[in-house]
């Protein structure tokens, strides 16, 4: 645990996650926060209670008579799961190595100019979630677009204008925030950065080809 | 193998298995916590015990408890999210599967039965309507000889059943408004703070077991 962390993840976004109702790219990073931070992780587990609370109580549909027999059929097929899998030492938290393996080396850094890299990840099409290496002194690249915006450091800090983001802190942003965002301390920072997926330019994109391909 | 005990609902009906298990009422947990079932039905000890039987002995008859309970809770909020029978009774299948599976990551100082259970239907409902992936955080998993805090445990349950009171108690609107945000699509961000719950207490409670379980760890 960090005791460190200073920059968190807002209740909105940590109740939007445990309801499921937040993006596969803000998961990674609410996930990969939450791994290092106590703090938000029993905010998490307190809104699953929530969760827990109100299915237990107001929900309830009788199951088919079978269904008892054919989870046992289920559990039978399937018997080798129930043991605990042994962790592998990883450069990142483990929501994140599920997406990006466990080495930083092993990355496949795309260059942006500057020696700044990124390396976008799969997800689904609703965020853009992507690893961001800028090196010590260099600003970050000017990756904002429309919407929400976070930024988790993995190594080393960041700081702009008005603040400090060392490791396992979360920048917020919307469209509106304005600031040049540059590594400090002497060392790269790696950062994770999701931003939400660019709307406008997808709907402008239907509206020019619609013409063309007559739908 | 888990021997197959229950009538199966093949075409032919055909029982599945040999071993036939009684009704062993000895083997019903004897309150290990107290268990005492308050006025709107909640049971927190009670299921933790039984999810307890589960992890530690692999107990069939405990497992069938926790199913006749919760897989209609299960099924219902899969419906009330948006799935249709055929897939909520499939997916309420697999659901309790994980729960047989993976017991071993209950942990009682941090979650209730409920809530555990929630996470997990919860996860499906993402796989199953979306499609997607569903990012997890890092297990803080119990060390082999690590038994939970007994305070922790029963401070949880008390917590626990006091959230349920509360919700109990609000106005059917603000209820309403919640289970929207936890059973279907909707932006949370106008309801997060204005439920007036005990989260807190739950949360200081969460936090008192981390802080313990991040000891033992050391």
């Amino acid at each position: 645990m960090m005791e460190t962390i200073k920059h968190h993840v807002s209740d909105d976004l940590l109740m939007a996650y445990a309801t499921g109702n937040l993006a596969e790219g803000f998961s990674i990073a609410v996930a990969a926060h939450v791994s290092m931070c106590d703090h938000c992780r029993s905010m998490l587990e307190s809104f699953n209670a929530l969760g827990g609370a109100l299915m237990e109580q107001y929900t309830n549909i009788t199951v088919a008579d079978c269904a008892f027999s054919k989870t046992l059929e289920r559990i039978n097929a399937c018997q080798s799961v129930s043991q605990p899998e042994k962790k592998l030492k990883s450069d990142f938290p483990e929501p994140l190595s599920d997406y990006v393996g466990h080495s930083l080396v092993d990355i496949k850094w795309q260059p942006l100019g500057m020696g700044v890299k990124q390396a976008v990840l799969e997800t689904s099409e609703d965020a853009t979630a992507r690893l961001l290496y800028i090196p010590a002194g260099a600003e970050m690249p000017d990756h904002s677009h429309r919407g929400l915006e976070l930024t988790l450091v993995l190594e080393g800090a960041f700081a702009d204008e008005n603040d400090y983001f060392a490791k396992g802190d979360v920048e917020i942003a919307d469209g509106s925030t304005n600031h040049t965002p540059v590594a400090m301390d002497g060392k790269p920072c790696i950062c994770l950065a999701v931003t939400e997926a660019p709307l406008k330019f997808r709907k402008m994109f239907h509206r020019l080809i619609q013409p063309l391909i007559r739908i | 193998m888990i021997p197959l005990n229950t009538q199966s609902c093949h075409a032919d009906g055909s029982l599945l298995g040999e071993v036939c298990v009684t009704n062993d009422k000895s083997a019903r947990p004897n309150g290990e916590y107290q268990s005492v079932t308050s006025e709107n039905g909640i049971d927190v000890a009670r299921w933790a015990n039984e999810l307890e039987l589960v992890r530690r002995e692999k107990s069939i008859e405990a497992f069938e408890r926790l199913f006749n309970h919760f897989a209609p809770k299960v099924k219902g909020f899969l419906m009330k999210s948006g799935t249709d029978n055929a897939m909520a009774e499939e997916c309420v299948q697999e659901v309790m599967a994980t729960v047989w599976h993976k017991a071993y990551l209950f942990d009682p100082t941090r979650a209730s039965a409920a809530t555990w259970i929630f996470t997990i239907a919860r996860n499906k409902k993402i796989d199953a309507l979306r499609k997607q992936k569903r990012p997890e955080p890092e297990d803080l998993g119990w060390g082999p000889e690590h038994e939970p805090d007994q305070e922790d445990v029963i401070g949880l349950q008390q917590e626990t059943e006091r959230l349920g009171q509360a919700i109990a108690n609000l106005p059917t609107k603000q209820r309403q408004l919640l289970e929207r945000a936890y059973f279907s699509d909707m932006s949370h961000s106008e309801i997060a703070a204005a439920t007036g719950l005990p989260l807190g207490t739950i949360k200081s409670r969460i936090r008192l077991a981390l802080d313990r379980l991040r000891h033992a760890m050391k």
